[in-house]
Parts: structure tokens; sequence; C-alpha cells
């Protein structure tokens, strides 16, 4: 990346296209947001790669002034990677859905983060198919009427964040469109790790699927039904920031501060405890019996993908020396005819 | 047995004759040994003359087992030498072969000179003061067969020595207990009564220069990765193991220090879209793959049409539909290749035709999916994948140069269009991520022409779908003029493509002496096809296209140039053999 300090403000990765979300969409926080990060960063603009799929948020890339690419359902963490190991000086970004990165495409997601290949993927959860007008998807909840199921869905959902730590994501994050603040923080934090970062972010679909996070980001809900994790900090929320979360034996539970319960008594949150047993519980505290966990779920530092098979290539340039054409010709044995 | 088989070549090779090779074995990793499936075969042909083929009908079969010999008797010609290894012909071998007597004993081998050693016995018998457990000593009896091959063909023992010593460096034992039963060997030929003949073949007439012996697969890795040295590019490959196609990224794998990266993907559709990101960012970008594959990519590989990308595809055909037969040869993706993608999708595609011409149809592809910034597909076979030939080095001045130009920022003075093109080539430029000022979205929605931008527009959308088809079809400019076997004009024309090249030689050479008037030209450039094709074909009466598959290439050429073009067509898993052209192109000029 450019060696001189690079000033850059949100203007400058606006592009010339009109956007076309659904007025009220989710996305335009998430866009807003994303034009409002990079320019700190630091980073020459044509050293961002933006990488999506299909679906709605996958449109993303034609309304940043980088370089981008709208891929095909499913397939940007692979077509990312790709990117990344051929230019390891590009900032490259995924962008996707919970149809297109769970669905369609869940084998490239998990495979993009166990390689811990160097991508800031942005996971667009609204649980439904929004592009395709509707259908419900890996994310939606049991039950679910839709126009694919009329019934109810009688599918479990998948949940994003486990399915990441379990793919040995290194850095693995929650938010949602409402919290600007919040949400800008963890982009940072992501634009910042230096490894396979996802970032699970509530979004909101108005037209098929309006306030299916509701019970969690509503003003009125919101401190009781949230939990900010701050690394090193108890783990405290509430509206009077009078409750906390303690473990017993396996299990996390609930607390009230006050009658014999003091901050000494609640977990402390450990972004990069080698060990993900503790960020794996958090990452299934669910509504309405626990506060949703939001924020850096887990950061630890491993070598990069492109960083050991940079390493190798290297290495083998150290022992063979930069190999030539005659040299491809020549690894056998040969014989000479006059 | 395939590396026996590859032993044998190599001496061969460093003796100086010509040579081709056909592996054969089964899918299955372990097949049980001694049944009909387990039965793994390496057929080489060899001679002081240009060889074509791995030979029609060997002059002499060496059988391990009864089932070897069920599965193969046939091959042998008339009065051929028969060697079998007579320790194996148990009551138990013979009921899995399905023998209800020993053939052996049964004068059921007629017609043939059968030499019936005790191969087991004898190594074992050699090897007695060897430290190495039963079973490993039993092992080395196939050297003890190379070794009785090496006598009856007067070849030097020194190179499989030396081999042995390098592959088995830190095992001492394993080298003296196979050194020793390949000389055991050797020398029961040399002292035994039992061959009244053993032959003699001295070293071809080639071209002088320095040879090898090279795979197709091993040739078309060294291609692609010569094409990153010419080009100064970096190379990479996005690939999901496949047989017969995993031996190009085994061997890129080890070319890490020509830079070339290798990306051993989750699936066959992440190994070609990480090849397609590759190539946004500025790589030679190659996908590897065979039938099945290519199926699974179709997808990308309609985006790599509408993003208008350089990228290679490789699809070393195999048996199919489906599984099919893995690991056996056949010709059947033709029509894949040039329709098997969604909308009007076209795509350049090459075929190679020996194993070393993979080596430049390697280049040759990506100077093509380079300048005309399109992808190109390159079909090679299960043949040519693992068949070998002895292959004359390219001097330095014989490696085809060209250059890739990449999109300055300077063409971003009054807006950067990524979808202007160049008048000649109508390639569009190729602006790479980390360069200033052409920032550009690319993706998979209808191009408006210049911009690049989104666009529904109808007219628009029959202006690029033209547009694209105008491209491919302007490679044809590239195609250099077809080289014809024989008279320019005649009675009957052969028109091959692909892995037949050698077989269709030799048949036609062969019925080129019998006085016949037949001609043959052999087809590298599929889509756009030879522009010359056409006129040569209307210089003579009749048209034959042999092919292992039904008719594709056949097919097109009906439709294409409205020739009555008759097919002989194979589907067995097998190569041609010379014969079975020389019949063909009889029977039509009888």
């Amino acid at each position: 990346m450019s060696e001189e300090a690079v000033k850059l403000d949100r203007k400058d990765f606006v592009s010339d296209q009109d956007v076309r979300w659904c007025p009220g969409c989710g996305d335009y926080s998430i866009l807003a947001q994303v034009q409002k990060v990079l320019p700190e960063l630091g980073i020459a603009r044509e050293n961002f790669a933006f990488i999506s799929g299909i679906g709605c948020s996958s449109r993303f890339p034609y309304y940043m002034n980088t370089y981008g690419f709208h891929t095909i359902h499913g397939r940007a963490p692979a077509l990312a990677s790709g990117v990344k190991i051929a230019n390891p000086n590009l900032q490259v970004w995924v962008i996707t859905g919970d149809g297109d990165g769970l669905s369609i495409g869940g084998n490239h997601l998990i495979h993009a983060l166990r390689r811990n290949m160097d991508l800031k993927i942005l996971l667009f959860n609204n649980e439904i198919y929004g592009l395709t007008k509707g259908q419900y998807s890996p994310t939606s909840e049991m039950g679910k009427k839709t126009k694919s199921t009329p019934m109810g869905s009688v599918d479990y959902p998948i949940q994003p964040v486990p399915l990441a730590l379990a793919s040995e994501a290194t850095f693995v994050a929650r938010t949602v469109d409402t919290n600007p603040k919040h949400l800008a923080e963890m982009l940072r934090r992501a634009a910042d790790h230096k490894g396979s970062a996802i970032i699970e972010i509530y979004q909101n679909c108005v037209i098929f699927n309006d306030g299916a996070f509701k019970d969690v980001t509503d003003r009125s809900v919101r401190d009781d039904m949230s939990l900010i994790l701050e690394d090193g900090k108890p783990m405290i929320f509430g509206k009077d920031s009078d409750k906390g979360i303690r473990i017993r034996g396996t299990k996390l539970e609930v607390v009230q501060l006050g009658d014999g319960v003091s901050e000494s008594d609640l977990l402390v949150h450990n972004e990069s405890d080698p060990d993900p047993a503790l960020s794996m519980l958090l990452s299934r505290m669910h509504a309405p019996e626990y506060p949703v966990p939001l924020g850096v779920i887990r950061a630890i530092r491993r070598p990069a993908y492109h960083e050991m098979l940079l390493d190798q290539e290297e290495e083998a340039v150290q022992k063979k020396g930069v190999g030539e054409i005659r040299d491809l010709l020549m690894d056998s044995e040969t014989w000479t005819v006059q | 047995m395939q590396l026996t088989g590859t032993q044998f070549t190599n001496t061969t090779a460093v003796f100086g004759n010509d040579f081709a090779t056909l592996p054969d074995y089964p899918a299955e990793i372990r097949a049980p040994a001694g049944t009909l499936a387990g039965v793994s075969s390496f057929q080489v042909n060899f001679g002081d003359e240009r060889i074509y083929t791995p030979g029609d009908q060997p002059d002499v079969l060496v059988a391990m087992n009864p089932a070897a010999l069920k599965v193969h008797l046939h091959d042998l010609r008339d009065n051929g030498v028969l060697i079998v290894n007579e320790d194996a012909f148990t009551e138990g071998n013979l009921s899995k072969a399905g023998f209800k007597s020993n053939p052996l004993e049964d004068g059921s081998i007629k017609g043939y000179q059968l030499f019936s050693i005790p191969i087991t016995k004898m190594t074992l018998e050699a090897l007695k003061d060897s430290p190495l457990k039963n079973k490993d000593r039993e092992r080395c009896k196939n050297f003890y067969a190379l070794g009785v091959l090496l006598w009856l063909y007067h070849r030097p023992l020194t190179v499989t020595t030396e081999w042995i010593e390098t592959k088995f460096k830190k095992k001492p034992d394993l080298v003296e207990a196979n050194i020793t039963a390949l000389k055991t060997g050797y020398h029961f030929g040399e002292t035994t009564e039992m061959f009244q003949v053993s032959y003699e073949i001295a070293p071809t007439k080639r071209k002088p220069g320095t040879y090898r012996n090279i795979t197709g697969n091993e040739a078309l890795a060294r291609g692609l990765a010569a094409a990153s040295k010419i080009t100064g590019r970096p190379l990479f490959l996005g690939s999901y193991p496949i047989t017969p196609a995993s031996d190009i990224l085994h061997e890129l794998s080890t070319f890490k220090n020509f830079r070339v990266h290798t990306f051993q993907a989750e699936d066959e559709i992440a190994g070609a879209c990480s090849a397609i990101g590759a190539s946004f960012a500025g790589a030679l970008a190659v996908t590897t793959t065979s039938g099945p594959g290519i199926a699974l990519k179709g997808e990308a590989l309609g985006l790599a049409v509408m993003t208008e990308l350089p990228l290679v595809i490789i699809n070393v055909q195999r048996g199919g539909p489906s599984t099919g037969l893995p690991t056996k040869t056949e010709q059947s993706d033709l029509n894949q290749a040039l329709y098997g993608r969604h909308g009007e999708s076209p795509m350049c595609v090459l075929a190679a035709r020996s194993p070393g011409d993979c080596f430049y149809m390697g280049i040759e592809a990506f100077r093509i999916a380079t300048k005309y910034m399109c992808p190109v597909l390159l079909l090679t076979d299960g043949y040519l994948a693992n068949g070998a030939e002895p292959w004359r080095i390219p001097e330095a001045s014989e490696i085809p140069k060209f250059e890739v130009k990449m999109a300055q920022p300077e063409l971003a003075e009054g807006g950067f269009l990524p979808y202007k093109r160049d008048p000649n080539t109508l390639a569009r430029p190729w602006a790479i991520p980390g360069t200033p000022a052409l920032e550009h979205r690319i993706g998979g929605l209808e191009k408006a022409a210049d911009t690049g931008n989104v666009s529904y527009d109808p007219a628009n959308h029959e202006a690029m779908v033209r547009t694209r088809q105008a491209k491919v079809e302007k490679i044809v400019q590239e195609i250099p003029p077809l080289e014809i076997t024989g008279e320019k004009s005649g009675k009957l024309l052969v028109v091959g493509w692909g892995g037949t090249y050698g077989s269709i030689q030799a048949g036609v050479r062969r019925a080129q002496q019998k006085g016949l008037s037949v001609s043959s030209v052999h087809i590298q450039h599929l889509n756009p096809l030879p522009p010359d094709l056409g006129e040569i074909m209307g210089r003579f009466e009749k048209i034959l296209v042999p092919e292992l598959n039904l008719g594709q290439l056949r097919n097109l050429l009906r439709a294409t140039y409205l020739v009555d073009a008759q097919g002989l067509n194979k589907i067995k898993g097998l190569p041609f053999r010379a014969v079975e052209i020389l019949e063909k192109i009889e029977e039509m000029l009888g």
C-alpha cells in the first residue's frame, strides 16, 4: 500500500451510479458507514477491492468508487480469495447476505474463514430472500410463513456467528444497521484485522421481513436486549446498567446486580482468548432469554493464508533461485541427438 | 506395474528410441489384486523410426497373473512373445480371473510363444539373504520382470539402477533387493536358452537436439509456467483434485520458486472462481479439471465470458458421463466445451495433439486469452495427460514470445471506459486493482458498451452479445494454415482433432504407403475453426472424422460447412489403434 499518507473523504468512495435499494433498506446505513470508515484507513483508494455475490446486498460494489466485482451466487469468498492471493497488497472486502453466504455459498464461506484468508466479510443478515421476492432464508426462524412456506418453514435456522467460530475465523463480530456508531467501529476493527474477518450485520428488509430484529434493536428495548461487548470489561447491560452475565458450570446466566451480586462476579470479555469456548457460549445467547451480544466476539492473530503462501515461495526462491524457463525444461534426464 | 513401465520407457528414451506409452490402470487406488478389475497395465511402443501411437498389437506381453493374461492376451499379435509369472497361476488366482483350468497347462494358449517363468520363486530365492520381510521381497518381482525385458531388448541396466538408488535412498535394503531382482532377471534372460530371439533396435533418427521424456500433464504445467515467465505476470492456478488432471496441480505446486501460486480450492466451482478473481487482480489465471469439473464450473465460465477477463480452463477429458471412466481416455467433451454454458456464451476452444504439444498449447491458450481478453478452454485427454513421448526441448528462440499490456492511469483522462475495445481484437483494457485512477466495477449483469455500467437496454444487450461472439471469431486471425499430411487434394481427407493425432498419422501413412489417395489434417483450434479448413475439405471427394465420441466434431463440420463427413467412432475408453484408422480408410476407398 502507498507509503504516503492518503487524504481522502467520503465523497471519494461514492460512485456515479444511482443506488437502487428500496427506500428505508438497512443497506443504506451500511453503505454510508463503509464510505465513512474507508477514508480513515490511510489506504489509497485503488488498493480496495469489493467483491460480492448475488442478492440485494451484493449490488454494493456498484456504489463504491473502488475496484469492484459483482460475481455469481455464493461464490464471492472463492473469487475474493483469488484476488487476495494474486495481489496481497489489496484490502479485499466481501459483501454477502444470508442466502448468498450461508445457503448457496456456505461451502466457500467456511473455507475462506478456516484458511484465515485476509478478507473482510460483511454478512448482511435480514433473515429473508429479498431479491427473489420473499422466500425464507437459512437464517429465517422456524415456522416462518413465506411464499415458499405457506404453512411455515420446517427448517431449523443456521446461526452465522457459531458457524464462523466453528470455521476457525480469526475475527468474528456482530452489529446492527441501526447503530451507525457501533457499525463503524466494527468496520474499523475488521479493516485492521490481519486474517479472516466476518461481521454479521443485522439488516432490516423493509419489504419482506420488516422488523425482524426489532426485539433486539428497537430503541425501547435495545438496552435491555443487547449486550455490548468490550474487551477486558465485565459483561454489563440494561437501561440502568444493572444487569450482567455470569457463568455457572457450563451455562451463562443473566443476573441482577445488587442483592449480593457484584461486578466482580460477572464474566469479563476476553476477545483474544485462544480457547474459543466462551466465544461459542456467547454466540449462542438469544432473545428473549438473553440479551444478544454485539461487538467483537473473537479476535485472535494467526498467520494469514497469503503470508504463509508467500513465505513458502520465498523459501523456494532462496533454496533453488528464481526459476527460469530453462529450469522447467531441463528438470529430467535428457539425451542428445546429433 | 506403472512404475515398471515408466522405468522401461525411461531406459528406452535414454537409449535414443522413439516411443509412445499407454498407461492403463483402475480407478480404484488398490483394486483387489488378481481380479479382472484390478489389472493395471502399461503399454509401450518404441522403435528406430517415428512412433505415433503406443502400438496396436504388442510383440511382447508380460502377464504377472492370470487376470492380466485374461484381460490382455487378445492384444498380443499372432506368434507374439508371451511371458508369464507361473507362480501367480494358483488355484485362487485362476478362479478370481474366471479360469476353469490353468491356461498354461490346458493347451488353450495357442499361436503365441509362451515363456512360463517362476518369477516369484526366483525373486525370493535371489533375495533369501535380504533383511526385508517376505512380503516386501515378493514385491521386487516386477523388477525381476523388468530385468528380463531389458535383456530381451539389449538395454543397459544403469538407468534403472540409478533411479532405484535415488528413489529409495533412505532405504538401502530396498535398493539392494530391487537391484538384485533386476539383475537376476537380466541374467536369467542372458543365460537361459528359453528365448530363441532377442530384439535389437537401433536408436531412432530424429531432428538434432536435446530430448527428454515428457507426459502431457508435465508438458502442460511447464507451458503454463513458461507463459508466466514470458509475460512477467504471476501464474495462479485454482484447482480441485480430479483424475486425470490432478498431476497438473501437483507439478505446478513444485514451481514455487517461479512464484507460481497454486490454490487447492474447496471445490471445482471455487477453483474456477478463485482463478477469475486472480485474473481480475492481474495474474495469468488457470483452472484445471476434467469433464465433471467443467460441468460444475459452467456458471463461473459464463461470468468470465461476461466480464471479458483472460482465463485458461483446462479439461483433461475422460470417459463420461457422470463419474464414467475416470482413468480412461475419451474425446466426448467437445460439445460441452463449445456449448456447455447458459446464454450466448462463446468460448475459444483449443486442443492439444500430443504430450509434447501440451507445452505449446499452454502458452498459446494464454497468448490468445490475454490478447483478446477472454476465457480460452484447452482440451487434452487422459491419454495425452499420462502418455509419454520423447520431446525435443525447444531452444529459447523457439519458445513463442508475447506481451501483455495492462491499462495505465493515463486511460482515466476524460473518464475511464473499462469496456472500450481495441478495434483489431475487440479486447477491452485489463485494468487491475492497485492502478490509480482506473477504479471500476464489473460483474455478471449485462454491461453497457464502453462504460461497463449495468444495462438492461434491449438494443445494448443484442449489441453486446454480438460483440462477444465477434470477438471470438476474430481469433481466426491467429490460426496458422493447416498442415496437410499427404497430397493437397484427392479422394479422402481424414480430419482429426486432439489426442488422436498419433493414431491418425500412423493409420494415414500406412494407407499412403499402400498407394491410397488419402491425406489428413489435424485441428488444434476448434473455436473458431481454421480459416482454410472448408476450402481444404472441398478438394477431397470424401471426408472421414475419427473421434473417440459419437461424432461431435463431425456434426460441427456438417453444420458449419455442409459437408458429408463420415465418422469413425470409438467409445471404449481407449485410443484408436492405427489399424482401425487404416481399415476405415480402406473401407471408404474400397
